[in-house]
């Protein structure tokens, strides 16, 4: 039976302004005078008419809503109405929450079958073309994941037909045999386009290579069987680039044991041994996030994950999978963490630039655009972490066209977990034999399959449903409270991990490692609707899951705290020792291979570099701008620059009353590049975040990107309060076109510069990730063929421990009359610098050059270096006088240089700066290099002057110059060699609001 | 499952915290009270279900802020939906009984739906989720706000404008349950931010039932119990420092739950 209740306000509704508003910006000349919303939810379920009129009510609060279950509410007059609903098989939360609504109120559970679709009505008055209404619908709605229809005033009142958005899958159910006796052109397609199903069509791309073909082949000799079509697809996930990790870990050029081990592992190793009985570490690289000492009794975890292609697709759902995806690297931590804190961070193209790209040759399939993408990740991370209640203390917006195609949309999550419970170590874990494999949380569907393979030509003829996921963050919310506060401290699982990527063929066989083996029977993994292949249902990505390796005694007390959370958990099979990897479904083996084969058969591949040396002239004399105080105002107003507080403040960053400094500070509210939390209530211990990013270096030097970005996280972390003896780093990589051997050396010289610079200030690794290809192929509106590769990309998110967190320095310049000192030395470092991205902006236009890079012409190459043994003094003396209270305000100098960083101190202070930059130390020999040069390890601060000679003192041995004062006198006054800027505080901080002013 | 042994002390008054589908300020709710010295349970709402007569030994019931349900539909009201069909009766009990009840946030949007508390919050003008601190002027003689006449601690909603028909609001009126008033305070002066964050219809951000033994609001008291929870906390340290002055500890939320056990004394 189906049927449909409509909800509407009756009398304002926030939502449907809001609607209003953003067409009228979209589509300044289209007379629209209103916009009305009707929220529909078509049930498809047995029900009584009396029953349904009391879900209709349940679903309308009396004061603000009224509902019909006949027909379709709508105002008496309207031009056209757009109805946007899901397309088979997406996620519908909504729809989810209502089906547990009628259950509440009907008493009764539904069938498997029953399912609640919500859609919702927009009525537009005013325009009168349906056709343009179309064009206004593609405003709200992802047809990669939506549907819309259309339709007239005179359509609407012949009756809305009831759309059903049901998966039926046709497909007959089987595991089929791959024959692989076939010649080496038929085993490359198969690796490269997917295992060939009976009507020539393919089951797509399984990223595996004529070598792998071969060995997986010559395995099967020798076990005298063709595989089938569940172990062909279970070894190109167990052995893809996303699982293994293949270009850090294979050889490179000379270095046998890969880059990931001599560089990354290698760092950490020699900075602990270093360390000695001050090492801090606790688990590193081994488990789902790694982890550091808290205190004597807790850990803290961390780890940051990307979602770039899916974001490139459906931005929200990409966003919010990646959020909660992460956030179940935390609960996958040892036996359990607990969420405490989520990052961000978006690499996107400028939200104003509307060029139109394409991803087929006959233009049916355009990108989204810059600002849907960028509005779309906000909207992800925003539900993802509100949802969750857990709180986003920290995150930057960094914008190059090169992210056009792919936007990097980083998310990490920190945990806290007690180091012991009942006497087990809680960041030790085992899956034994004889254990129960246990799934948890959402059901399984055709979500993800192939998700990170897949073309666009998959896109535009494939299931929809396959195509993205969208996150479910309360079924994740409600075995996250089940796990972390009962099932962990009752001891009633041996491990836990996450089911990401490879669903669970990655999950239980990662798992299975630790016990030598596992069964598990397919037909009892729960499924979203019938029809699924059981090689699908084995890697599908379907999200919300985690496998556990529960004790046989203790299911029972395990499925009783689910069920009363209200969590379903399956069990599926049985970790065994028998070192194989076996599948069964309804009793027959559909895969059956050696533990050994499975995790290390794959080929090694000898990977060879070959250097790149990029270089670029400067912008002329006459193409420097002679008013430097307009161009400070300016760069203020770059989105790389500029507040992004549209974004901070729609994140609850005080949700579990942990936030000490917070995202806006200041009066002024300007964005900090750290957050500092308090995690245990009673204890005033506190955990400094920080983040450092400088892909635009990469345009010239990769080594110089990668340093940058290290010295940056740990510079932030200091300034806000952090010590170098508690303080470790995170490493995410977000390269493209990896394969290329250029590519590959830049790759090679950035792992050399995180080994230097970490091991130098020994703030070790303690986990990372990587997104090798971030590239995109099209066509522009002239039909010319183009690669967009995003810049190499290092995210280093630092996390640290500190003492006392009322010990903690905002950035905000406090009282007249303090003195302002900058830290370090200031380099003539112009090199992709802001000031001269944005001069040569003005000059060129983007080009592509062999590589198909894209990159400006004038942007200079005197990149900044980082002087790891001059900067030490510098962040130690920091640390030092933080520590005895002489710093009143500390900020970071980065992006746009030190001009930047006196703008934001003054902004957020709200007072004046009096600044003499004529004596600054270093070898910035101009006026705009000294204003806005990018010279790495430099700290400005605020002191009070009654303290300076103390502060002088405790700073002995580092360059210290005192560059102004504080001042009550709204302006930024700033002394160079040539003249004196004078800008009013008003105009730097209209300024720096602007570039997401109206977001 | 938390049973509590019945309550004797009345120093220390049981509360009950709820939990369960999304709610997530739990902790930090039971924090707060046990700062002020009561003892609190988190309880999972279906726990309660199972065995409502547990409610005989709480003195207090707080339902605390989170995402019940994701919002689905609209705050509050799967979860409101959820109670009203399984608890109606037990906690109309409790609430006639001489005992304390506060809903923040979630919990407010939650207990409206449920018909604990009268009005209902819908999005905010601005249809944006907003995190920031807010001013609120207290008239009440409610157990919770006793020598409270200011007080300054943070919201974060989406749906937190608070909407009544006429004839409810004058009711209210009448009958001082007008709690909570958003107003251009010290921390909205200090960074410049409108009083009213979402348009709540005469500033209202919290109103009480039942002679104010019932406090329903959309801030959140229970994120503003320290002094380094403040937004400007290190401005203000600046100035206590240089006047030679000692930081304070608390922050401005936890008088809220300091009232609530003084009541039981």
């Amino acid at each position: 039976m189906i049927t449909r209740v409509t909800v509407r306000a009756k009398r304002e509704d926030a939502r449907a302004d809001g609607y209003l508003r953003t067409l009228k910006n979209r589509f300044p000349k289209v007379k629209l005078k209103g916009v009305a919303v009707t929220e529909a939810y078509t049930i498809d379920a047995k029900l009584l008419p009396k029953e349904l009129e009391k879900i209709a009510k349940g679903l309308a609060n009396p004061i603000i809503e009224e509902y019909a279950t006949k027909g379709v509410l709508a105002p008496e007059t309207f031009s056209v109405a757009v109805e946007i609903g899901f397309l088979p098989g997406v996620t519908d939360n909504v729809g989810h929450t209502v089906r547990e609504m009628i259950e509440d109120t009907t008493g009764r559970k539904f069938k498997d079958a029953a399912a609640v679709y919500t859609s919702r009505f927009l009525f537009l008055t005013g325009s009168t073309a349906t056709d343009e209404a179309a064009r206004m619908a593609r405003e709200f709605y992802n047809p990669l994941i939506q549907r819309a229809s259309v339709l007239s005033y005179s359509e609407f009142k012949k009756g809305v037909p009831i759309i059903v958005p049901k998966v039926e899958l046709h497909s007959t159910v089987k595991t089929d045999e791959v024959n692989l006796e076939v010649d080496d052109d038929e085993l490359m397609r198969i690796g490269k386009e997917g295992i060939v199903n009976k009507d020539n069509t393919r089951q797509g791309p399984l990223a595996l290579s004529l070598r792998a073909m071969h060995i997986i082949r010559d395995y099967f000799r020798t076990i005298g069987r063709d595989p089938t079509d569940v172990e062909l697809e279970a070894l190109a996930q167990t052995w893809s680039e996303h699982c293994k990790h293949t270009i850090f870990a294979d050889p490179l050029d000379e270095i046998e044991e890969g880059i990931y081990r001599r560089y990354i592992k290698g760092a950490t190793q020699k900075i602990r041994k270093d360390k000695g009985k001050k090492d801090f570490c606790v688990s590193v690289f081994t488990d789902n996030s790694g982890g550091i000492a808290f205190d004597d009794k807790y850990l803290v975890t961390h780890k940051v994950e990307t979602h770039n292609s899916p974001s490139a697709l459906d931005p929200f759902g990409g966003a919010i999978t990646d959020i909660v995806g992460v956030n179940r690297d935390c609960l996958g931590f040892g036996l359990g963490a607990k969420p405490i804190a989520n990052v961000y961070g978006f690499c996107v193209a400028d939200p104003t630039d509307e060029t139109p790209y394409f991803r087929d040759k006959e233009k049916t399939q355009p990108l989204l655009s810059n600002r849907r993408i960028l509005e779309g990740i906000v909207q992800g991370i925003n539900a993802g972490g509100n949802q969750s209640g857990i709180p986003t203390p920290l995150g930057f917006v960094a914008v190059d066209p090169s992210f056009r195609s792919k936007p990097l949309v980083y998310g990490g999550t920190v945990g806290l977990i007690p180091r012991k419970s009942h006497g087990r170590k809680l960041h030790e874990k085992e899956a034994r034999a004889g254990d129960y494999v246990v799934m948890i949380g959402g059901k399984v569907g055709l979500d993800g399959i192939h998700g990170a393979t897949f073309s666009s030509e998959a896109l535009a003829k494939g299931s929809p449903a396959t195509a993205v996921q969208i996150g479910d963050p309360i079924t994740q919310k409600k075995f996250s409270d089940a796990i972390v506060r009962e099932a962990r401290d009752a001891g009633l699982f041996n491990s836990i991990t996450d089911n990401g990527a490879g669903g669970l063929s990655s999950s239980v066989g990662e798992m299975a490692k630790d016990s030598g083996g596992f069964v598990v029977d397919l037909e009892k993994v729960p499924l979203k609707y019938p029809g699924l292949s059981p090689w699908q249902i084995w890697i599908s990505e379907s999200q919300e899951r985690m496998t556990l390796s529960v004790p046989k005694s203790k299911w029972n007390a395990l499925k009783k705290i689910f069920d009363r959370h209200g969590v379903d958990a399956w069990r599926i099979g049985e970790f065994t020792k028998s070192g194989k990897a076996i599948v069964r479904w309804r009793g027959t083996k559909v895969m059956d291979m050696d533990m050994k084969f499975l995790h290390d058969g794959r080929p090694i591949e000898e990977q060879k570099s070959q250097p790149v040396l990029r270089t670029f002239a400067e912008p002329l004399p006459e193409e420097r701008p002679k008013d430097l105080g307009k161009t400070l105002v300016e760069m203020l107003a770059r989105p790389s620059i500029g507040s992004i507080s549209f974004i901070s403040q729609q994140y609850d960053h005080e949700v579990l009353a942990m936030a000490v400094t917070k995202p806006l500070q200041g009066r002024g509210r300007v964005n900090a590049d750290s957050g500092v939390i308090q995690p245990l209530p009673h204890s005033n211990r506190g955990v400094v975040l920080a983040h450092g990013y400088a892909p635009w270096y990469s345009n010239i030097d990769t080594y110089a990107m990668a340093a940058a970005s290290i010295d940056a996280a740990i510079r932030n972390a200091v300034a806000a309060g952090a010590s170098l003896d508690h303080l470790a780093i995170l490493d995410n990589f977000c390269w493209s076109s990896s394969n290329e051997p250029g590519r590959l050396y830049e790759l090679k010289r950035a792992a050399e510069a995180c080994y230097d610079i970490a091991v130098a200030y020994g703030t070790p690794y303690i986990s990372g990730k990587d997104s090798m290809f971030n590239d995109f192929r099209g066509y522009t509106e002239s039909d010319v063929q183009i690669h967009i590769a995003a810049l190499p990309t290092l995210l280093i998110s630092a996390i640290g421990v500190i003492p006392d967190v009322r010990k903690a320095v905002t950035l905000d310049a406090k009282q007249p009359g303090d003195l302002v000192y900058l830290i370090g030395d200031t380099n003539d470092e112009l090199g992709a610098s802001e000031y001269f991205t944005m001069l040569s902006e003005r000059t060129s236009t983007y080009e592509v050059d062999r590589d198909d890079r894209h990159t400006m012409s004038n942007i200079g190459s005197n990149v900044p270096r980082v002087d790891t043994t001059k900067n030490m003094k510098t962040y130690k003396a920091l640390e030092k006088a933080i520590q005895k209270g002489l710093v009143a305000s500390a900020i970071s100098v980065g992006r746009g240089g030190l001009a930047v960083a006196l703008a934001k101190t003054a902004i957020a202070g709200k007072l004046g700066i009096n600044a003499d930059l004529t004596k600054l130390l270093g070898t910035a020999g101009t006026d705009d290099s000294r204003l806005f040069s990018e010279s790495q390890g430099r700290v400005l601060v605020s002191v009070n002057s009654k303290l300076k000679r103390e502060f002088e003192k405790s700073c002995q041995g580092s360059t210290l110059t005192l560059v102004g004062e504080v001042m009550k006198r709204n302006s930024l006054e700033v002394d160079l060699s040539e003249k004196r800027l004078n800008i009013p505080l008003k105009m730097l901080s209209a300024a720096y609001q602007k570039p997401f002013k109206n977001w | 499952m938390i049973v509590p042994a019945e309550n004797h002390d009345m120093k220390k008054p049981n509360v009950l915290v709820f939990s369960g589908y999304g709610l997530n300020c739990e902790e930090e709710t039971k924090v707060a009270f046990e700062m002020a010295g009561a003892k609190a349970d988190i309880v999972h709402i279906n726990d309660l279900i199972a065995k409502p007569s547990i409610l005989k030994n709480y003195q207090i019931a707080s339902i605390p802020g989170g995402f019940a349900y994701g919002d689905d539909t609209g705050a509050g009201k799967a979860y409101g939906n959820r109670v009203k069909q399984h608890l109606s009766k037990e906690l109309e009990a409790f609430l006639s009984r001489d005992t304390l009840m506060i809903a923040i946030c979630n919990g407010f949007q939650v207990a409206t739906s449920a018909g604990i508390l009268p009005g209902a919050l819908i999005a905010n003008d601005s249809a944006r989720y907003i995190c920031r601190w807010v001013d609120l002027e207290v008239k009440s003689s409610s157990p919770w706000l006793k020598g409270i006449s200011r007080l300054s601690v943070p919201i974060a909603h989406g749906e937190g404008k608070y909407f009544a028909d006429k004839k409810t609001l004058e009711s209210l009126k009448k009958n001082g349950a007008l709690a909570l008033r958003y107003t251009k305070g010290e921390i909205s002066k200090h960074f410049d931010l409108p009083a009213n964050p979402n348009g709540a219809l005469m500033d209202i951000a919290g109103v009480t039932a039942r002679d104010g033994r019932v406090l329903g609001l959309m801030p959140h008291p229970e994120r503003g119990v320290r002094f380094t929870q403040l937004p400007h906390w290190t401005y203000l340290k600046e100035q206590y420092v240089r006047a030679g002055k000692k930081l304070p500890a608390d922050g401005p939320g936890i008088q809220i739950f300091k009232n609530a056990v003084k009541y039981f004394r």
